[in-house]
């Protein structure tokens, strides 16, 4: 371990085969027994039922883990009563039963060692011995650097449970992509706009409007769930769709119109659709006077900004841009401008972000049916403990050149921990939860080098992921399937509350995360943050606060509760009170003119791709998320690997055929590790290839995912970074093809 | 009583998620499906026109899978549904060679497997597994002599069309366009 060279462990390295399967009864209890449930025992199996709300992707839909006669999960069921998913799961929910019976999951601790050989290697470790290790290291790094020198970078449910962890230690230190590498623009754009986070799910009353504008978002692809559901209910009703997009997505196909927009030029096309609006006089005039502030600016600002000004940047029809945005007008405030959700693209996310939600505010669907309905949740009570330490410093010093920042910056954190960047404070160790950083964060390279110099660096997760093979102690965390876990408690629009309980003992030598956090904290002598001896307690303490109880809530899994926070749409006779400084709606934004920040959205160029090269968009299949889905057998079958989308005439040019393997070459020549099959398709624009994310794992544990098309991530080498926020924009990386087979590392 | 699916292509996003719930409910082997999805595009870019299907046995009334069957394990169940009688297949194939759809495959065991409309589900009530799943409600089952069924109203009123309709089999899938 130390700072010497941090060799990439195939994780299997040392595995004797005679892992320790003493199964685990952790969390699981009599749970079972009284759950039997006939209505759903249509092949007389005598399955049971347990509750659970899905981890696959992060929409959380509660759902009913269905188990047979031998204990094993054969099937997953959406909850009638969860306002998530309304009793259906998404594809990669119901194949969440492949997560739990796939044969390479994590089985039993490792520990880093130095082999025979010289080389790094895994040694099978008992949990005392890994647990231990990690409390020992965890302490002496405290020591000599301060507990806020370890970093926890997380994702996920097992995520909370390390969070309380790392605060009790006096950490927060702590990021997650989630944020920088995803949506943190929008939520800074429409808590700058409108004084609040969009938040999870988003608050966009789909089913009711009339207008649904998507700017990128791929919805049907990207499988959010009830927010599909609720597009489909709005098909049926005749909605009108407009989706601006490069590519043909599947909601373009069912789209009204379709704005095949030149990649990178969005803000042009907003700033000239609130042109129109504003110079038809569109929008409702007592709104605006009641409403918002800095009409004129924006009135004045936009003046340069005509539909034929935006065409010869977006290449979209002035005439075009003049019918979408009277569409739009049409239907206020029944409109819905969608924030997006994954929008770290060209740098100025925040901008368009802005753009999108003063286009919002013009057309009044803030708190209206069928724009933004007022959202609510419960909050669930906080288990007690003593006071967190306060920190000397944490993910806000590292975050300090940007002043919109309102989460940890991820791709900051791991600045901090290399020693020759010049940044104040120095990250010595990592604890990574549910976050396949190599296939998530932009610039492998930087990422390789800091995990180079980390002291120390723990890795917990259900499979091995790439990230495994980095770590001095690997955990093999237990599926979502067989844990409990947070009460989930969600905006929407009425409050609710989800329970999972585990429908299986863990298998293998895996455990939840509480327990790990639970028995590290321990470990570090934090056992008054940690008083109780399984995580039900804690559920049931806090659901009979709520008026439940754990009994009660593993019989029906979901329980809503009553709205207090007012009406779901605010009157129309009602002035809308908002978070913001000024209370209204702020078209025209004070906060990011005193930092010296454009108050109003400008257009700014991006770069463009050179000869022969062309610019990489990526996205999401229905059927997998992240990279976290492409072993899991079930999914695999459906999607086996991700092949990339060529126009046809840029194939001609190139001499390409469908289904041919080749590889791709970015701007920096980063080689793909591995072959892309071709699809040549109408479906793209010339200037731009396609493709879905999370697939090209180098892991060679991963026996159905490895070397299965390409890492979209791993041409990601270049970012912009959003300077308001700290987003990483990843969509100004071009790739070029190779045909002939490159000389690629082995890895 | 006449069984049928109906299908409405505008909503289907194509997720596959009736696929992955039918190998779920009836236990299909990894690597096989009853049911898949297909894609169609047509048009040049950006003049584009997209469809995309969930595909499985058509159930079909003058089912060429049946005739064709030597053994008889291949027949038609309550309300016209397919199926084919496991303990009595030979697993010759000859039905995977008539079928105009291709909706038949050789289960690991020998013998020959297809969509049964979750006939196990049906039989009480519920709807097949693919259509109780669709996060879009894009599939609607029925039964096609009841006129007041959703299912009769939807292919009564809404443009549709079937597959391989010149095989003349008169199929029970109804693609509403």
């Amino acid at each position: 371990m130390g700072t010497s060279r941090r060799q990439f462990i195939k994780v299997s390295a040392l595995s004797t085969g005679g892992l320790a399967l003493a199964a685990s009864s952790y969390g699981l209890g009599s749970s079972l027994s009284d759950l039997f449930d006939p209505e759903n025992d249509y092949t007389g199996l005598n399955l049971k039922r347990v509750p659970t709300y899905c981890e696959v992707c992060f929409w959380k839909c509660a759902a009913w883990t269905h188990v047979d006669k031998k204990g094993d999960i054969v099937k997953i069921i959406g909850n009638d009563e969860d306002p998530h998913c309304n009793g259906r799961l998404c594809p990669r929910g119901t194949g969440g039963v492949g997560m739990y019976s796939d044969p390479d999951r994590l089985k039993t601790p490792m520990i880093r060692v130095k082999g025979k050989d010289g080389n790094d290697t895994f040694k099978e470790a008992s949990w005392e011995e890994a647990l231990d290790l990690i409390a020992l290291k965890m302490s002496t790094i405290a020591k000599e650097h301060g507990p806020e020198s370890i970093a926890l970078l997380k994702h996920g449910s097992s995520g909370s449970h390390f969070e309380h962890l790392f605060k009790a230690f006096g950490s927060d230190t702590i990021g997650e992509p989630a944020y920088a590498q995803c949506r943190g623009p929008r939520e800074t754009a429409f808590a700058l706009t409108f004084g609040s986070w969009i938040g999870s799910p988003e608050p966009t009353d789909i089913r009711d409007t009339k207008c649904l504008v998507l700017i990128g978002s791929h919805i049907g692809e990207n499988m959010h769930n009830s927010q599909v559901q609720e597009v489909a209910e709005a098909i049926d009703k005749d909605v009108t769709i407009i989706t601006v997009d490069p590519r043909a997505s599947t909601i373009a196909g069912k789209s009204k119109y379709w704005l095949p927009i030149k990649p990178a030029t969005d803000i042009a096309l907003l700033l000239a659709w609130l042109n129109v609006i504003i110079n038809e006089e569109l929008y409702n005039k007592e709104h605006v006077e009641a409403n918002t502030v800095g009409f004129e600016e924006l009135k004045a600002h936009v003046q340069q900004y005509t539909p034929e000004w935006a065409y010869t940047i977006t290449t979209l029809e002035p005439a075009l841009i003049r019918t979408t945005a009277r569409e739009m007008a049409d239907a206020a405030p029944a409109v819905i401008v969608h924030p997006g959700r994954h929008v770290t693209w060209y740098g100025d996310d925040t901008q368009r972000g802005r753009a999108v939600a003063i286009l919002n505010g013009l057309l009044g669907s803030w708190g209206k049916r069928g724009g933004f309905y007022n959202k609510e949740k419960i909050k669930v009570p906080k288990f007690p403990h003593p006071k967190y330490p306060h920190p000397k410093w944490g993910w806000h010093s590292l975050a300090e050149d940007y002043p919109f920042a309102q989460m940890g910056l991820t791709q900051e954190i791991i600045r901090a921990s290399i020693p020759e960047e010049d940044t104040k404070h120095k990250v010595k160790a990592w604890f990574v939860s549910g976050t396949n950083l190599p296939n998530t964060i932009p610039n492998r390279p930087l990422l390789t080098k800091a995990i180079d110099s980390l002291d120390f660096m723990v890795v917990v997760d259900t499979m091995p992921m790439e990230i495994t093979g980095y770590a001095d102690v690997l955990l093999p965390e237990c599926t979502y399937l067989e844990r409990y876990d947070t009460i989930r408690s969600a905006t929407n629009r009425q409050p609710s509350i989800a329970l999972r309980a585990p429908a299986a003992a863990p298998k293998y030598n895996s455990k939840p995360s509480w327990w790990m956090a639970k028995e590290i904290g321990m470990r570090l002598g934090l056992g008054d943050y940690f008083k109780y001896d399984d995580f039900s307690d804690v559920l049931d303490w806090q659901l009979k606060k709520m008026g439940t109880s754990l009994a009660e809530m593993k019989k029906i899994g979901v329980k809503k509760f009553p709205r207090k926070s007012g009406p779901l749409y605010t009157p129309d006779n009602q002035p809308i009170n908002l978070p913001t400084n000024s209370g209204k709606i702020q078209l025209y934004s004070a906060e990011l003119e005193e930092l010296g920040f454009d108050p109003i959205p400008t257009y700014t160029a991006h770069d463009e791709p050179t000869e022969g090269f062309y610019r990489l968009i990526y996205g999401r299949a229905p059927m997998h998320t992240f990279s976290r889905t492409s072993n899991n057998p079930m999914l695999a079958d459906l999607m086996p690997e991700n092949n990339v989308w060529i126009n046809p005439k840029v194939a001609k040019i190139w001499g390409l055929k469908n289904g041919q393997y080749i590889w791709l070459k970015n701007q920096d020549d980063v080689i793909t590790d591995f072959p892309i099959q071709v699809r040549v398709t109408e479906r793209i624009r010339w200037d731009s290839v396609y493709m879905v994310h999370g697939f090209g794992h180098h892991e060679k544990e991963l026996t159905v995912a490895y070397g299965k098309g390409a890492s979209d991530t791993q041409m990601i080498t270049q970012t912009k970074v959003d300077p308001l926020m700290g987003g990483t924009g990843m969509r100004g990386n071009f790739v070029t093809f190779l045909t002939e087979q490159p000389n690629t590392v082995e890895s | 009583m006449r069984y049928a699916m109906a299908i409405d292509t505008k909503k289907c996003v194509g997720c596959s998620d009736c696929v992955v719930a039918c190998q779920t409910e009836n236990n299909v082997p990894t690597g096989y499906c009853r049911d898949w999805v297909i894609e169609t595009v047509t048009g040049t870019y950006p003049d584009l026109a997209i469809e995309l299907r969930s595909e499985r046995c058509n159930h079909c009334a003058e089912a060429p899978c049946v005739s064709s069957c030597p053994t008889g394990a291949s027949q038609y169940g309550p309300g016209g549904i397919v199926f084919v009688e496991h303990d009595e297949c030979i697993g010759c194939g000859a039905c995977i060679e008539s079928c105009p759809y291709d909706a038949r495959y050789i289960h690991p065991d020998g013998y020959i497997d297809k969509c049964t409309f979750c006939m196990h589900r049906v039989e009480k009530g519920q709807d097949p597994a693919c259509v109780a799943v669709c996060p879009t409600n894009c599939m609607y089952f029925g039964d096609m002599d009841d006129p007041n069924s959703e299912i009769s109203k939807l292919v009564s009123t809404r443009k549709y069309k079937t597959l391989a309709p010149e095989a003349g089999t008169d199929p029970k899938i109804f693609y509403l366009i």
